[in-house]
């Protein structure tokens, strides 16, 4: 990866996270946790990975990607504005009535979205679906879907992995948020899902590790993912809940809940001078 | 009365989806281990690369179903009623539902005529459920020959579509030539005493009903409506308004399904006095369908019951 490219990347992560924060604080609620420490990783998708055309979000051909943990939909849609699908002003309408912006995504009303969700464990499905059908259709195309390690507790993403393995899709790559944090605490204390990577290699994926921040890493694993035949891959990124706001990095209190307009000052200001940095450099 | 020929609705059910994939390379079949119970196995042997099993695992299943409709094919999703509209009643709503995914799910062994599986494999709150889905098609074919039809027109339609078949074996009634419409209710016979409401294999038991009624000199109207869902409101307040009473006859609860939606479209319309035969909120239990059926009154002999009571009221 170029210094270059690495920087357009780590700016695209900047603006993503102004948005995030920008929608929630409008919407006065939503999820800016799960969402801030995604950044990276949907910087990573819409600004490198997905084989994708704003100008025709219904493409057929285009990659998938499904966002099962739905509640991150503000780094979504963030994304998406950022990309080009519509305006980054529309962040300021999230959650409100008469948006196209739902709580979580929604399939019908959002350009670029491609399978509503929200319900957790319910997207990983929907993305095995998608690789079949791709295989069945010999569509030379990707299939990406983003799960929390919260979700991971969901019986329906263990259906859905010991699918994706049958079928040998190895066009599907799931990618796990490892923030460590649910809502109700430490992931290891309310419902641990640890040891993640050997329960992806035992139900039969390629299983790859990353810093979740790091673009370098982030485009190795990748990489590495598009490389592996006859199987799935699962990409465990390690990332910080509420990355990149100060206050709320690590608090699982983030979760769920919208910055006051003291906060909002805050998050804006130290997002602003970060990317200023970032543009900077 | 010569002998009718008896097939379970299952069987058209695998036998329409064969003559559609002839047809439409985008039809798939989705199974949950039961291939050869919701009879898609006949699907699975004439087109194995188009069929594909989930294990048991309906959530996933339905999950799958909705992955697959994105990418512009069709599947048929099948499993147990119990298992397709109750374990994956949330998967049903959130991933097909909710984005009106053209996914059509294919319900077998609904109702009480399961048999000896007893009450765990009865389902009897299929239709309240997938009813209350916004958007969703609900279809309860009485025949052979109108479950075929039903699969077809479900094809057709785009959109979710909820199909429920039985397991038992029941009379063929319709002519092979019977034009099956979404919708669409069909007037059975005339009458105007009192009016039979039926659906899935109570369509039959209401025609019987109907000629030992009709031997006491009672004029009864026979509607069957494999279209729960929507329902034909013209058909059924013209009923409402010529027969001044209805009876609802399902082999479902009575909370939810064919009777209350019939209630509540009368209640609004034209109110008239309505009686609900079908499962009185309680669960089934083991043994043969036919005495099940029997036990639970939902035959021909059962209706006529009610009927007598319902108009000496």
């Amino acid at each position: 990866m170029t210094e270059q490219e690495k920087k357009q990347l780590s700016v695209l992560a900047c603006k993503i996270r102004l948005g995030i924060v920008e929608g929630t604080y409008h919407a006065k609620s939503g999820h800016p946790g799960g969402s801030l420490g995604a950044a990276e990783l949907f910087a990573y998708l819409y600004g490198k990975e997905l084989r994708i055309d704003p100008a025709k979000p219904d493409w057929p051909q285009r990659d998938r990607f499904v966002l099962s943990k739905g509640h991150a939909a503000p780094g979504l849609y963030a994304a998406l504005a950022e990309r080009g699908f519509f305006s980054p002003e529309d962040l300021k309408t999230l959650r409100q009535i008469g948006s196209h912006l739902q709580g979580h995504p929604n399939m019908r009303q959002t350009p670029g979205v491609d399978m509503s969700t929200g319900s957790l464990g319910q997207g990983v499905s929907c993305a095995v679906g998608m690789a079949l059908g791709a295989k069945y259709r010999a569509e030379d195309m990707r299939v990406y879907t983003l799960l929390g390690d919260g979700e991971i507790a969901e019986g329906q993403v263990w259906e859905a992995a010991m699918a994706a393995a049958h079928y040998r899709l190895d066009n599907l790559m799931v990618i796990v948020d490892v923030n460590g944090l649910q809502i109700d605490g430490a992931t290891k204390d309310v419902m641990n899902s640890e040891p993640l990577d050997k329960k992806f290699a035992a139900f039969g994926f390629a299983v790859f590790k990353a810093d979740g921040h790091d673009f370098e890493q982030l485009e190795e694993a990748f990489a590495a993912a598009r490389q592996i035949k006859g199987r799935p891959s699962a990409l465990l990124a390690k990332t910080v809940k509420g990355k990149g706001v100060g206050f709320m990095e690590n608090q699982a209190g983030w979760h769920g809940k919208a910055p006051n307009a003291e906060e909002y000052g805050r998050a804006m200001a130290e997002l602003r001078a970060e990317m200023a940095r970032r543009e900077a450099m | 009365m010569t002998e009718q020929k008896k097939i379970a609705t299952r069987e058209g059910y695998g036998e329409a989806l064969v003559e559609l994939a002839a047809e439409h390379e985008n039809l798939v079949v989705l199974d949950a281990d039961l291939a050869e119970a919701t009879k898609t196995s006949v699907f699975r042997k004439a087109y194995p690369a188009r069929h594909f099993d989930c294990g048991i695992a309906e959530e996933n299943m339905i999950g799958m179903a909705a992955g697959l409709a994105t990418m512009g094919l069709v599947p048929f999703a099948s499993s147990f009623a119990m298992f397709a509209a109750g374990r994956a009643f949330e998967q049903v709503r959130n991933s097909v539902g909710y984005p009106h995914l053209n996914v059509k799910i294919g319900a077998t062994h609904g109702g009480i005529s399961v048999g000896e599986d007893g009450a765990s494999h009865q389902c009897c709150e299929d239709f309240a459920l997938m009813r209350s889905i916004p958007g969703m098609v609900v279809l309860c074919p009485s025949d052979n020959i109108e479950a075929k039809a039903a699969v077809k027109a479900a094809y057709a339609h785009e959109g979710p579509v909820y199909l429920r078949f039985g397991r038992l074996a029941v009379p063929v009634f319709h002519d092979e030539d019977f034009h099956f419409e979404i919708g669409k209710g069909e007037q059975l016979t005339d009458g105007d005493d009192v009016a039979l409401l039926a659906t899935g294999l109570m369509v039959n038991e209401a025609l019987g009903a109907a000629r030992l009624l009709a031997e006491k000199g009672i004029g009864v109207r026979v509607l069957n409506l494999c279209t729960i869902k929507p329902l034909d409101a013209e058909l059924v307040l013209k009923a409402a308004r010529e027969c001044k009473r209805l009876v609802t006859c399902e082999e479902h609860s009575v909370i939810g399904g064919l009777g209350e939606a019939v209630c509540a479209l009368t209640a609004e319309k034209m109110p008239v006095p309505v009686r609900r035969i079908g499962v009185q909120d309680v669960y089934g239990c083991s043994g043969p369908a036919p005495e099940l059926l029997k036990r639970f009154g939902l035959t021909q002999e059962g209706i006529v019951k009610e009927v007598l009571d319902f108009l000496s009221k």
